[in-house]
């Protein structure tokens, strides 16, 4: 019998083999539809782009990893209010998702908290977290634009928004459902409100408030995007939309690949927080 | 090391450009010099005295070869004491300073959509004409009408760029709270087009248009008011026979490659993108429609104008002069590099260049060679504040009496465009009133009522 890899070499292996099978169709693929140009007048092709002399629209994965180096190597240049480096459009949208999320936890989880300790309230609630829950976020948009009459302000706004109802929700649904078992061994130790509420339902709570967290926080980077093209001026978002102007599928797609590395870093430091709030029963 | 460049030394080229040659623009140059160098840093004092020698001696000189050439042969000192004696260098100097002390704010943002009609509020960045006028402008690149709207009335933008109706209905509420907006200045004429989708390339009539989706960049466009007119003309009604759906420009091209619409009346270089991209062609250039007609504005609320008065008239003048400098043929292809990069319009040079020389590729195959394909007049003519009425009660976006020449009068600053014009030394129009010929048929701004009224197509 052969000796076998240990799982994960394999699952690698795999990873990798996948990754260069896509990256060749894709690059078969481009230069089987880069057709002949017609012949063209000169003066007319001076005029014309690439694509209408019969090159395909899309780029080959060698002209997007240019563009990542090219990115990675100089992320922080300056060229004015409407073309910056990559690094900095990125720090931007980072800063927006945390003053957004961080306000959103800090309304929250206290709330929540009240919410899920008494009964009364969270059937009260209830109905207008079911009707604000499923709102997209960029719906209040307009409306914040209008009301709070700055368009930062605005788009922190929305974060804030799509990151309160999973949290919210989830440290209610926490809260709501610690063991009887330690309730009743607080009490017959004569635990205060508050030590109670600390000493035992956090940490009881504590997984299912950070799974709460680690959903919001993955809505809030898919909305900052979003966000941040309807807005303009700095983010991410406005990296990809000031490409799509300018159609350059390279600089989107390289983008994308960003807006992806951070989202997973982001879900990652959340993964991380929830492993250590555990615990078994 | 200094910010602006030294009009009297024969190595600098004045414009685009720096002085080495190995920059984009002498900003860059100086920022790479001031690394290396531990001068002192210039006062805006300084900036704005170099700022109007720059000017004199450009106006001298014209181009700079000449200047280049005759400071070589002469010498600066020469050269400054001979402009010196015919030219009251200190008065002007002093001028310009004075009006610079009396600034409310210097530091502005003005809001754009990146296209060719905000040339001139675009190209006063690069070109250093806000700074002639002792002003540091932010020029802030925003996604699409709406928004920048909205922005404006926020008071994010002190000033922006707006479509020439925008004004016009935000000051009577139609669309948005009534709140009293100006227009100082027309930015660009002409300068839009018709494009199909490459596959109707042989439906050339509009007639055969019949079911077609069209985008429009904004409700309160001429845009939209252009393509109903011209569509009504050729006896189809705007909105039964076609549809017109609202896009931003940036996103007209990805739609008509991915066959979402058939075509759109658009601004540029959104046309020229098209055809640049292969997906669509030329059908007609606006200015066949209407030659002449008023298309983008340079937009303020009543409130900075009443607030601001000094900052005002200094940014003011700053887009009158960018205006009258691009609307010089010979300067379009300076223009065009100055205004193409990431920063600013974000396209291929050469696009924006076909848009502005008017020497440009129809899709069709030919090259078309019209030079007035877009022009800059700033004049903010009464007339076609009521015209742009006149459709907006055709087309029923107002509904009720309309006092077209009050509304007119009140946002469209034809009386103070007049004043500030003849103050820079140009001639503006006698009358702010004009009549206009579009497909054919005559529009008399003292009969607006009736012509709103005249259509067999409309809802008057």
């Amino acid at each position: 019998m052969k000796p076998t890899l240990p799982l994960t070499a394999r699952a690698a292996l795999l990873s990798f083999i996948l990754f260069g099978a896509t990256v060749l169709v894709w690059q078969l693929a481009i230069e089987s539809s880069t057709g002949t140009a017609p012949n063209m007048d000169p003066e007319l092709a001076a005029l014309l782009g690439p694509q209408a002399k019969g090159q395909s629209a899309f780029p080959a994965p060698m002209a997007i990893f240019d563009e990542l180096v090219r990115h990675v190597t100089d992320p922080f240049y300056d060229a004015g209010p409407n073309d910056k480096g990559i690094g900095i459009q990125l720090a931007y949208s980072i800063g927006r998702v945390a003053l957004g999320f961080g306000a959103a936890a800090l309304v929250a989880i206290p709330f929540g908290f009240v919410i899920g300790m008494s009964p009364l309230f969270y059937k009260a609630l209830d109905p207008f977290f079911q009707l604000l829950k499923p709102i997209s976020p960029l719906a209040w948009m307009p409306l914040a634009l209008y009301t709070i009459k700055d368009s930062n302000s605005s788009a922190i706004f929305v974060i804030f928004i799509c990151s309160l109802w999973p949290m919210l929700i989830n440290t209610a649904f926490g809260v709501g459902a610690v063991r009887r078992e330690y309730l009743n061994v607080a009490k017959t130790l004569e635990l205060g409100p508050f030590r109670t509420a600390w000493k035992v339902i956090l940490p009881a709570a504590a997984p299912t408030i950070v799974t709460g967290m680690r959903i919001s926080i993955g809505i809030a980077w898919l909305v900052i995007v979003a966000a941040e093209m309807l807005v303009g001026g700095t983010g991410i978002g406005y990296f990809v939309w000031n490409e799509w102007n300018n159609l350059s599928i390279t600089n989107v797609i390289a983008a994308i690949l960003f807006i992806g590395f951070i989202g997973m870093v982001l879900d990652q430091l959340m993964g991380r927080v929830q492993a250590a709030v555990a615990y078994a029963d | 090391m200094s910010i602006t460049k030294n009009p009297y030394d024969p190595d600098v080229t004045l414009g685009s450009g720096c002085s080495c040659g190995s920059h984009s623009s002498q900003a860059e140059h100086d920022a790479a010099e001031a690394t290396t160098s531990d001068a002192g840093n210039e006062s805006t004092e300084d900036i704005l005295v170099k700022s109007v020698e720059t000017a004199v001696v450009q106006a001298v000189f014209g181009t700079d070869m000449a200047r280049r050439n005759f400071l070589r042969a002469v010498g600066a000192s020469t050269a400054a004491a001979a402009i010196a004696d015919v030219f009251p260098l200190g008065a002007a100097k002093a001028l310009a300073a004075e009006a610079s002390a009396k600034l409310e704010k210097s530091k502005l943002n003005v809001g754009f959509v990146p296209i060719t009609c905000a040339t001139p509020i675009i190209m006063a960045q690069p070109m250093g004409f806000y700074e002639k006028y002792g002003l540091d402008v932010d020029v802030i690149k925003t996604a699409g009408w709406a928004v920048s709207r909205d922005k404006s009335m926020n008071g994010e933008y002190d000033a922006s760029h707006m479509l020439t109706p925008m004004p016009l209905a935000i000051t009577v509420g139609s669309g948005s709270n009534a709140t009293p907006w100006t227009m100082p200045a027309v930015e660009n004429i002409n300068g839009q087009a018709i494009t199909l989708a490459s596959k109707h390339k042989d439906k050339n009539d509009p007639k055969m248009w019949k079911g077609f989706k069209f985008a429009v960049p904004f409700d309160y466009s001429m845009h939209n008011f252009l393509l109903r007119y011209y569509v009504a003309e050729h006896g189809l009604d705007p909105d039964q026979d076609i549809q017109i759906r609202v896009l931003p420009p940036p996103e007209m091209v990805a739609n008509l490659a991915a066959d979402n619409v058939d075509g759109y009346l658009a601004p540029d270089p959104f046309n020229q993108r098209a055809v640049y991209d292969g997906v669509g062609f030329i059908h007609k250039l606006t200015k066949e429609i209407w030659d002449g007609h008023p298309c983008c504005a340079f937009a303020a609320s009543q409130q900075f104008v009443d607030e601001m008065p000094n900052t005002f008239i200094a940014l003011y003048k700053a887009i009158i002069d960018a205006t009258q400098y691009a609307s010089k043929q010979e300067n379009r292809k300076e223009v065009a590099k100055a205004i193409s990069p990431k920063n600013y319009l974000n396209q291929p040079e050469t696009v924006v260049q076909q848009v502005l020389t008017g020497t440009f590729a129809d899709g069709l195959g030919g090259i078309q060679k019209v030079p007035d394909r877009i022009d800059f007049d700033p004049f903010p003519y009464h007339s076609m504040a009521v015209w742009i009425l006149t459709q907006m009660k055709r087309w029923g976006y107002i509904e009720g009496d309309v006092n077209y020449k009050a509304v007119a009068e009140q946002v469209y600053l034809a009386t103070r465009a007049k004043e500030v014009m003849t103050e820079m030394g140009l001639t503006p129009p006698e009358s702010t009133y004009q009549k206009y010929s579009i497909m054919g048929k005559e529009f008399d701004p003292e009969k607006a009522e009736a012509y709103a009224a005249s259509f067999s197509i409309g809802r008057v």
